[in-house]
């Protein structure tokens, strides 16, 4: 308990030095020691998967960010401040803290969840569908039209990055066909 | 209630960074520190004190295996979550590359300029 606040402290001292540092290459370092932070988080709180998963998205997150920000730009945007944009969200972000405190005392205390439907996987989840991991029964089995779902968002995404950096664009007015789609031969 | 708390204030820290700063790059920072702050809120709330991870092993009685796991269904539903966020994260990065081919910064209020 204590060492998963004194982590929450950690990965909020580096979100903060993320948001306000001056360099976009120091900037992207911190917010990949907050993302390791979060893997350790989901060790302490028995969920191995997520850590494995969180890893790995975390070097590829670092990966694409350092090549979208070193080769082209690393300065930092001063040329005039926005005061009152500031001043406002910090106002309207304060309100939002006090409403969710509130509303935190809705929920179960923590460490104590409700689970009403996770009891009927864990009871029955082994039997059902033969996987001793219940979160890859639940995954791949209970809930697999969620997961098809999900791949669809992410082939999705993926062939939208395509189609933004790709090389070859629109042709020009007046540009002739330089490739022949088709069938070949004379019609 | 502590633990809820400082991961909301790591959402906020997200949200304003998503709202007050001018850079493109560090909005999708901020859209990144509100994605691992709204998955670890759910996994916290699915958390059982001194629970296990919710894998049956070998030899381990079920009555205890059930009453000791965490919550598996949160963390089916981030770890697909997690994945679908790098998939954004991408597509959001290609779209700052090519508008810093066209404009020259990852300034926004020099992006306004907006042709067809």
């Amino acid at each position: 308990m204590l060492l998963m606040i004194f982590l929450l402290i950690f990965m909020n001292i580096g979100a903060i030095i993320a948001i306000e540092t001056k360099y976009l290459l120091s900037s992207v370092i911190s917010i990949g020691a907050v993302g390791f932070g979060v893997s350790i988080m989901f060790l302490l709180l028995g969920a191995p998967d997520l850590a494995i998963t969180q890893v790995v998205v975390e070097i590829l997150i670092l990966i694409i960010l350092i090549r979208g920000t070193i080769r082209l730009d690393n300065t930092a945007i001063e040329k005039y401040r926005d005061t009152f944009a500031m001043v406002a969200s910090l106002i309207f972000f304060g309100l939002f803290l006090t409403f969710a405190y509130v509303a935190f005392k809705a929920l179960p205390e923590f460490g104590h969840p409700l689970m009403r439907v996770s009891r009927e996987y864990l009871q029955h989840g082994v039997e059902r569908t033969g996987a001793t991991n219940i979160v890859m029964s639940v995954v791949l089995d209970y809930r697999a039209y969620d997961t098809l779902g999900e791949a669809t968002v992410l082939f999705t995404s993926i062939v939208g990055a395509f189609v933004v950096l790709r090389s070859q664009g629109r042709k020009k007015v007046g540009e002739e066909d330089t490739t022949q789609v088709g069938i070949p031969g004379d019609f | 209630m502590i633990v809820y708390l400082l991961t909301t204030f790591l959402f906020v820290l997200g949200l304003y960074c998503l709202v007050a700063k001018k850079n493109i790059i560090k909005k999708i920072i901020g859209v990144i520190t509100m994605e691992y702050a709204a998955n670890l809120f759910l996994i916290l709330v699915g958390y059982k004190a001194r629970g296990i991870a919710p894998i049956l092993t070998k030899g381990a009685s079920k009555t205890e295996f059930v009453t000791k796991s965490v919550d598996p269904l949160p963390q089916a539903l981030v770890l697909t979550a997690i994945v679908i966020g790098l998939g954004t994260i991408a597509l959001m990065v290609a779209l700052c590359i090519r508008l810093y081919e066209r404009y020259g910064t990852f300034d926004m209020s020099e992006i306004r300029r907006l042709r067809g």
